[in-house]
């Protein structure tokens, strides 16, 4: 499959919640220094409730993308929940299989997210994978 | 082919016949392209294989010798006394000497087979290095190399005190020389360069550089892993100290690669690893170790490795390095040609005919690595980011390239494929990102 699908290309030229927030609750950026992606996340959280949020940075299509698609799907969400979310869900998301190099561009919007929330600090799945 | 040796060097590449009317025989691309595999594999887009700097493709040539050493006379060397083993041994040592032949070196003692260029460089920063560097000496690369001709020294430098410095390079991605002679002092014990960059293209003029850190007493490493493959290296002529270059760059298996040495200097190093082959006798607490290449050479080898390595290296014999050298240039300049064409292209490093095999770029606004995607939607595969080099990527001020390379088997028309991917890249990509 292509990776270059339309949906992509949507979220990757006009993406959700692009910018940031004046007074997160939390703020975490992160880059993949292997192609140098950045990306920042801003959350508002009431309540354990994520009730704002916001992503910026640089990054290829698949890298910005998910982002955009993560955001979208994590607003209104519990962050306990958000803290399940893993390396398959950001696959459906995107729907296209990544290999492995890509697979990284395309993780590093939850790492953000991961890292920033709850300081874990690897790359979503291989953490799983460790622990199993 | 050997003794036809004008162009290793970058101040005599001018001097070159023009490509387009060279006076000699074209290469016939179709028939070397027949001697490929897979090249001709049916798919649904044809193969067009621009990332040759990383690896090479294998010509069946090379793989049908290795294919005969597992089929017909597997067996580990220097041990049975037996027939199969005893060809086995032969056809290495064989292989040991046809390498060597290719570089001119003097004797085949000075080849020692290693895993590949990486391994080979770290093998003399450890053995040569650890031996005869300490506090106050000094070890002299240039910011364009690859990280296994950066990262051995460092780690050196970490052991002995020794001082790391750099020969920097201009925007055009050549070698800053003026200020050499406040680089290259008593002080310098080694110098540690590649003869050709692998992002860049660029073709250092080694054999100068050389003689003066010669005349200061340091010795000279040359990463050769982009230039063996691709024009004629003459250790002899080069007068350098020690040569590392890579089998699978050069239509040779992976697995393999090749140090070559100065005799003398092997002799005094210490070895690298320890272990069955490289000793003379064994006792409890010390043993005396056996003579140059074995020395080097611990446990059993990648013996078909090395003799698919020499069915390389004879491929591109019979097909001529001078041959493959000056088509490349046509591809380069012809690459040069149709990239330029492209809006909001930056192109780094020399033009053509200062460098040899590869062209890197970037175009405004798209991630190489979503180039590097596009691409291989059209059927072209080409190499995206910082390509083993960050202090070089770091010069340029940016994080990532896209690479495409070149060798004997690519066509121009692979090149207009080229272009009209990265068409097809802006096309998408550049449609209405704010
Ligand atoms: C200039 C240069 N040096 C060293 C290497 C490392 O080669 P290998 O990975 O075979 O050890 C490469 C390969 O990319 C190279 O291009």
């Amino acid at each position: 499959m292509n990776i270059y699908e339309e949906d992509i290309l949507d979220h990757y030229e006009n993406p959700s919640n692009y910018g940031t927030l004046e007074h997160p609750d939390i703020s975490y950026e992160e880059d993949n220094p292997l192609c140098g992606d950045q990306i920042r996340i801003d959350l508002q959280v009431e309540d354990g409730i994520i009730t704002d949020l916001r992503f910026c940075g640089h990054g290829c299509t698949i890298s910005l993308a998910a982002a955009s698609m993560l955001t979208e799907e994590i607003k209104g969400k519990p962050l306990e929940e958000v803290k399940q979310l893993n390396k398959d869900d950001i696959l459906d998301m995107l729907g296209i299989p990544l290999g492995p190099v890509r697979l990284k561009c395309g993780l590093l919007a939850l790492k953000v997210l991961k890292a920033g929330a709850y300081g874990l600090k690897g790359w979503p799945g291989e953490e799983d994978e460790e622990a199993k | 082919m050997i003794g036809q040796r004008h162009y290793p060097n970058q101040v005599r590449i001018p001097m070159y016949p023009q490509p387009m009317n060279n006076p000699l025989n074209p290469l016939d691309i179709e028939a070397i392209r027949n001697d490929f595999s897979i090249l001709k594999e049916e798919n649904d887009l044809p193969l067009i294989y621009l990332d040759s700097a990383a690896t090479s493709q294998t010509p069946d040539c090379v793989i049908e010798a290795m294919d005969a050493y597992y089929r017909t006379y597997n067996s580990n060397i220097h041990r049975g006394i037996y027939r199969i083993s005893e060809e086995a041994t032969a056809k290495h040592e064989e292989a040991r000497q046809r390498i060597g032949r290719f570089i001119n070196a003097r004797r085949p003692s000075q080849i020692i087979f290693t895993r590949n260029t990486t391994e080979s460089i770290n093998l003399v920063a450890y053995s040569w290095g650890s031996a005869n560097l300490r506090e106050g000496d000094e070890i002299l690369v240039t910011v364009m190399e690859h990280h296994s001709n950066l990262l051995p020294w460092q780690l050196l430098s970490q052991r002995t005190g020794a001082k790391l410095r750099f020969i920097e390079i201009t925007d055009e991605g050549v070698l800053q020389l003026d200020d050499l002679e406040r680089l290259l002092t008593e002080r310098t014990k080694i110098v540690a360069m590649t003869h050709v960059s692998n992002v860049l293209g660029t073709i250092n003029p080694v054999q100068e550089l050389i003689a003066a850190a010669h005349a200061v007493g340091a010795k000279v490493l040359i990463d050769g892993a982009q230039s063996v493959p691709h024009f004629d290296v003459d250790v002899q002529e080069l007068d350098c100290d020690f040569l590392a270059f890579s089998g699978h760059k050069m239509c040779g298996p992976t697995g393999i690669g090749v140090l070559y040495g100065k005799s003398d200097l092997l002799e005094e190093m210490p070895p690298f690893l320890g272990g069955g082959s490289m000793i003379r006798s064994v006792q409890r607490e010390s043993s005396t170790y056996a003579d140059v290449p074995a020395k080097f050479e611990a446990g059993t080898p990648a013996i078909s490795e090395a003799i698919g390595l020499a069915a390389a290296v004879d491929y591109l014999n019979k097909v001529g390095l001078e041959a493959i050298f000056v088509h490349e240039q046509e591809l380069l300049e012809y690459a040069h040609q149709k990239l330029n064409e492209i809006e909001d292209i930056t192109i780094y490093g020399p033009k053509p005919r200062q460098k040899t095999g590869a062209i890197t770029f970037n175009l405004e606004g798209i991630h190489p690595h979503d180039l590097a995607g596009v691409l291989d939607t059209v059927g072209v595969a080409v190499r995206a980011g910082h390509h083993c080099a960050q202090p070089l990527m770091q010069k340029y001020g940016v994080i990532a390239t896209v690479r495409a390379s070149f060798y004997l088997y690519n066509k121009l028309d692979e090149i207009d494929t080229l272009h009209e991917g990265l068409l097809k890249a802006q096309r998408m990509l550049t449609r209405r990102r704010r």
